[in-house]
């Protein structure tokens, strides 16, 4: 079994890398095709444009072009960034950095939300509570990030609470971070409660009550036991959806992140910087979900063997 | 709850629809009052006198503050049915603004209906070339099997795991920058389509996949049904009830898109009015926000459509955007 968890986790890279590749291809070329670019206006002299276009080797044609960044991608090195004329690899790591923070909080606060309230409406069904949770949840879910954010923001710069762009305390994490966390805990929370109420019903459960089993101790530690494995396998699915979310956030916050910077590259036609950012992107992207399924195999060990 | 989402749902498409008539303003049409207040229709006049529905004037109190107040002294009666319009005001100087006007002087509420034109019939688009490439494309796969399904599926697996909205500026941040109106809205259609479709053909291939071995489809076949008649006529008929539920999911994905790429300066051109295009001016200038709150209407109306798309699908549970087909373990 051990040994094909092994596999099951090399397969998984292999995809990784493969999926690293395959984007930031994309970007490369999307980005080497795009009208208009680098020392293209009209205010530009045609030899300081030349010059600048052979700096950045964008006057070879596309395919010697980009072998030669996956020859440079290879020992690491991503090029300079036409806009901030610094090393692209700095500067990708830097802001991902900074969108691995916010993601990671959002993630954390989305599961301490969700998991223990999709708990307790599927085994409270009734009460005010639980209908109260069941109805926050489907507006929680309405409720895309990139609102919630502006009218977090709003509300702050009325009444001074807290910092409303940027970064540097933790308080300005709070509003971008919770306006993520608010549709993606309301999905937890959903799931969980799916989850616990199908395994409740379970012949097992009825034995382990009838042998004695505290019910709170049935819920809280049996069922959810056995609740893991459908909660769990969403967590690869989540890891885009915060990615996505994080981007619209980042830019109403003013969040230095990976999302702000992909944005003013585009805009700019800073091709490295936009590959630099599609690699970057990518790889946490492979990272989460190759995470998210190591800790699924953990869980349930059958998935391990099919494989 | 069912019913009211679809209330909701059917209200805005309709408000879109309809919105040349319902405004009681050209949306791009510029007054004198920046900031200006919602104007609240009234048929009590300051004396409480009744007459027929009338809006009062607004005056300038401070143009640096720009605050206003009530010219009580001058009732402008409304107007049913003129120019084309459902109701509007009978003196042109005095347009009826219900959800007040802009920084630049525009009637919000006629925006917000343009708005819902524009974001709404992109959406709904973008679901419709979704749909139709995801039907085929699911069907295709599910009935053929062998390495279609394996090409198919692989590449709707990879779509499905790379984060949308990161595709959908790529792809339009690699167009010229700067388009018209229709270029702007048939592109974002044909790109959001594109990046929704492994949603639909992920349900269908797996219905038509399984429905297949049914008996039906071997009596048709039985009978000398070609595989195009047997799919079209009676695989993808049979996955309408998940076609309808994906698009339920994407629908306000769509929405959030538009919304985003125009609030990143990627959507519709300038003067253009749509959902994504008023939130940018609201965010534009955060302080003003929190003094003009009717500036966050088309945030409440997101809210709203999206809420009704939920609602009328049903239990919460399905609910979570474009994370439906993927929950058991793979």
């Amino acid at each position: 079994m051990r040994s094909s968890l092994v596999r099951r986790i090399i397969r998984r890279l292999f995809f990784a890398v493969l999926l690293v590749l395959f984007v930031s291809s994309i970007a490369v070329v999307l980005a080497r095709l795009a009208p208009g670019g680098i020392g293209e206006d009209l205010l530009t002299p045609p030899e300081v444009r030349a010059r600048i276009r052979a700096e950045f080797e964008l006057d070879r044609p596309l395919p010697v072009f980009y072998l030669h960044w996956l020859g440079r991608l290879v020992r690491f090195d991503l090029g300079t960034s036409f806009v901030y004329g610094r090393p692209v690899g700095e500067l990708v790591r830097d802001r991902a950095a900074n969108t691995a923070l916010l993601a990671s909080t959002a993630l954390a606060i989305a599961t301490l939300i969700g998991i223990p309230l999709g708990v307790l409406t599927a085994s409270h069904r009734r009460g005010i509570l639980p209908a109260v949770v069941r109805g926050a949840s489907v507006v929680a879910l309405s409720t895309p990030p990139i609102l919630t954010a502006l009218v977090m923001v709003l509300i702050a710069s009325r009444t001074g609470w807290l910092p409303v762009g940027g970064m540097g305390t933790v308080w300005h994490l709070v509003i971008p971070a919770l306006a993520l966390a608010f549709p993606v805990g309301a999905t937890l929370e959903r799931l969980q409660a799916g989850a616990t109420t199908e395994t409740l019903r379970q012949p097992f459960m009825l034995a382990a009550l009838a042998r004695g089993v505290p019910r709170s101790l049935l819920v809280w530690r049996h069922s959810f036991r056995a609740s893991l494995v459908p909660v769990l396998g969403i967590y690869g699915v989540i890891v885009g959806t915060i990615f996505s979310g994080s981007f619209a956030v980042e830019i109403v916050t003013n969040w230095p992140g990976l999302g702000r910077l992909m944005l003013d590259a585009l805009f700019a036609r800073d091709v490295h910087l936009v590959a630099g950012c599609a690699v970057a992107g990518s790889f946490f992207l492979a990272v989460g979900t190759l995470a998210a399924d190591v800790a699924l195999s953990l869980v349930d060990p059958r998935l391990g063997e099919s494989t | 709850m069912t019913r009211v989402g679809q209330a909701l749902v059917v209200l805005w498409i309709a408000a879109g629809a309809f919105a040349p008539v319902l405004a009681p303003n050209p949306p791009a049409a510029q007054f004198e009052f920046p900031y200006a207040p919602p104007m609240r229709p009234r048929i009590i006049d300051a004396d409480g006198h009744w007459r027929a529905p009338f809006v009062y004037g607004i005056r300038v109190r401070s143009l640096i503050e720009r605050t206003y107040e009530i010219d009580t002294t001058r009732p402008v009666p409304l107007v049913w049915f003129s120019n084309g319009r459902f109701v509007s005001t009978a003196d042109p100087s005095t347009p009826l603004l219900l959800l007040g006007s802009d920084a630049i002087n525009r009637d919000v509420f006629a925006r917000l209906l343009y708005g819902a034109r524009a974001s709404l019939g992109v959406a709904i688009v973008a679901g419709v070339c979704a749909l139709l490439i995801g039907a085929i494309a699911g069907a295709a796969a599910g009935y053929a099997g062998g390495w279609i399904d394996d090409v198919v599926m692989r590449a709707a697996d990879l779509l499905i795991l790379l984060p949308a909205i990161y595709i959908v500026l790529a792809l339009r941040a690699v167009m010229p920058l700067t388009l018209e109106f229709h270029q702007v809205f048939w592109l974002m259609a044909v790109i959001l389509g594109l990046v929704g479709w492994p949603h639909v053909a992920r349900p269908v291939r797996a219905i038509v996949a399984s429905e297949s071995r049914r008996e039906y489809v071997e009596a048709a076949r039985a009978v000398g049904a070609g595989p195009g008649r047997i799919v079209l006529r009676h695989l993808v008929p049979a996955a309408g009830h998940a076609l309808i539920t994906q698009a339920t999911l994407l629908l306000p994905a769509f929405v959030l898109a538009e919304a985003t790429l125009s609030f990143v300066g990627l959507g519709f051109p300038d003067p253009a009015a749509s959902w994504g295009t008023m939130l940018l001016e609201a965010g534009r200038n955060v302080r003003a926000v929190s003094e003009y709150p009717w500036m966050l209407a088309p945030a409440v109306a997101i809210i709203l459509f999206v809420l009704g798309l939920h609602l009328s699908a049903g239990d919460g549970r399905r609910g979570e955007p474009l994370t439906d087909t993927s929950l058991g373990a793979k």
